[in-house]
């Protein structure tokens, strides 16, 4: 048999029998599309909620009080020992007179605390610190204290513990939701293929009865259930796409302080994965399906 | 040639299908098999084109043991069979010239000798006009002369039929004998499993009847007329 006609016969067999089989290709695709929305969608929400927890990790400080005997030069100085802290981020120095009219504001001008307080700023030299994730505040904070310069330290420490247990448990449940997603979707994909092939199995036995090899029934459906798979994909990938554009928008509206991942790379990222594992999961399953009924 | 060396098929549930077979059909041979329902004419035909292995014994096809035969070859096997069934088995979603295709396709024809050949096969059975018409549209002879026409499309030496007139009207059954007879006469190998004693008595071929399982009798120009004891 030359390798031309094989391969001419395959794909015309592979896109007749999608025309032939109209209906059941069609519930195969929506399956297959609605398997992966539920997936893609699910894995933007475990990552906005990721996402919004390490905003929120960014956002707290540690404050960093020095010795109030120590003079500026030293207190200044005294920033590359922070630097050099594994898992810092940021500082910004604080000056005893910036304290005082942080105080200042807060109290209004209608008193003034300077003279209240006869005369004498009773502020250190301070440093606000941010650390990359709030695993490493408190080992930071620990770190710093141990300076002879610093008076003392103080951190949101109940916050920070409760955006470690938070980061836990979106990392946890979020992982939990996409692997049962994952294999309720392939339970589906799988499900619908095998009918897809079963609503085939008189053409696979005839075929058998006039010495067609496997491979030469293989084929097609291979190609089928990749096209299939693919179709489907697009389709999820389509609705994704335009979906979360809309919602973002609207998240951005509505709720301005939500941080939200507005970054499309990382959608493309999920849009490709979705679109590689559809087709894989159409080919390979319609192999997997086919293979039952070969051994006639 | 066919031969069967003291084949046994016994099931998985124990039930015998045949029991100490040796049998010898020739090349153009038409043999019938016949039997009460139960003796063994189905698996016969089903050990033939290795769809069922023996449990004991040695089948062999021109010289060539089939049941020694890798899996990979079995496709190539078949290509020399041509099978028939009683329930036709065509694709009801394809036309006749589809259906008949099929098989040419299945086993990687190219396209233009397909365009001469199903045309041609068509008309040796009677149906050159319905080519475009779907099973459904078709009587049950006129199903059965497609699936003759996909049997033999193939060229192949042997053309198997189990119970081939068995869901047919009896003129319509000596119309469809007519056929396999024609098909016979350009040199084909004939085994067919049938209940027809009409067609069995007129054509006055090799009999062999089969009784639960064994070879009751073996008769060259037989009848159909055989007593169970
Ligand atoms: N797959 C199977 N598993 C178990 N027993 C089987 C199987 N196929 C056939 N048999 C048994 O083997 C015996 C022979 O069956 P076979 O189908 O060859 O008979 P037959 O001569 O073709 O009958 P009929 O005229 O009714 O078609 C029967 O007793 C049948 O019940
Ligand atoms: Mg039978």
């Amino acid at each position: 048999m030359s390798l031309s006609s094989y391969i001419r016969y395959t794909f015309r067999d592979a896109f007749r029998s999608i025309g032939r089989h109209k209906g059941m290709a069609f519930a195969s695709i929506l399956t297959i599309a609605i398997s992966l929305f539920i997936l893609g969608s699910t894995l933007l929400l475990v990552l906005n909620s990721q996402y919004l927890v390490s905003t929120m990790e960014s956002q707290v400080e540690i404050n960093v009080f020095m010795q109030l005997d120590l003079d500026r030069q030293d207190a200044l100085a005294f920033q590359k020992n922070i630097e050099k802290i594994p898992g810092f981020q940021s500082l910004e120095f604080v000056s005893k007179e910036d304290a005082m009219s942080i105080m200042q504001d807060r109290f209004g001008k209608d008193t003034d605390i300077l003279k209240s307080l006869a005369g004498v700023n009773p502020f250190p030299d301070s440093y606000r610190v941010k650390a990359q994730s709030s695993e490493s505040i408190a080992a930071i904070a620990a770190e710093i204290e141990q300076f002879s310069e610093v008076e003392s330290i103080r951190y949101g420490k109940e916050l920070v513990d409760k955006l470690l247990d938070f980061t836990v448990w979106v990392k946890n449940v979020g992982m939990a939701i996409i692997i049962g997603m994952l294999l309720a979707g392939l339970f589906l994909i799988t499900t619908t293929i095998r009918l897809t092939v079963f609503a085939r199995k008189n053409e696979i036995s005839i075929m058998k009865y006039v010495g067609a090899t496997n491979w030469f029934i293989r084929f097609p459906f291979f190609l089928e259930g990749m096209l299939i798979g693919f179709l489907g994909a697009v389709t999820a990938g389509l609705i994704i796409y335009f979906g979360y554009g809309s919602t973002i928008q609207y998240v951005i509206k509505s709720v301005p302080f939500l941080p939200v991942v507005a970054d499309f790379n990382e959608l493309y990222r999920i849009l490709a994965v979705l679109i590689i594992g559809g087709t894989t999961i159409g080919a390979v399953g319609s192999v997997i399906a086919v293979r039952k009924y070969l051994k006639v | 040639m066919i031969q069967f060396f003291n084949v046994t098929k016994k099931f998985d549930n124990g039930t015998l299908g045949l029991e100490n077979i040796s049998v010898s059909i020739n090349s153009g041979e038409f043999v019938f098999l016949v039997g009460p329902s139960g003796a063994g004419k189905s698996t016969f035909t089903r050990l033939l084109i290795r769809e069922l292995l023996p449990t004991s014994g040695q089948i062999m096809l021109d010289g060539k043991s089939i049941i020694r035969m890798k899996s990979k070859e079995v496709p190539h096997l078949r290509r020399k069979i041509g099978f028939i069934f009683q329930d036709f088995r065509l694709l009801q979603e394809r036309t006749v010239y589809e259906n008949v295709a099929f098989a040419l396709e299945a086993v990687g024809t190219p396209n233009s000798e397909v365009k001469k050949r199903v045309p041609t096969v068509l008309e040796m059975v009677g149906i050159g006009d319905k080519y475009a018409c779907f099973p459904e549209e078709l009587s049950g002879g006129e199903q059965q002369r497609v699936a003759i026409a996909r049997a033999i499309v193939n060229n192949p030496s042997i053309l198997l039929a189990d119970e081939p007139t068995g869901n047919l009207d009896p003129s319509t059954s000596l119309e469809i004998m007519k056929i396999i007879n024609d098909i016979n006469k350009r040199g084909t190998t004939i085994i067919m499993a049938t209940h027809d004693s009409e067609s069995v008595n007129k054509l006055r071929k090799r009999v062999i009847v089969l009784n639960k399982g064994g070879i009751l009798r073996d008769e060259l120009k037989g009848g159909y007329d055989y007593v169970i004891k």
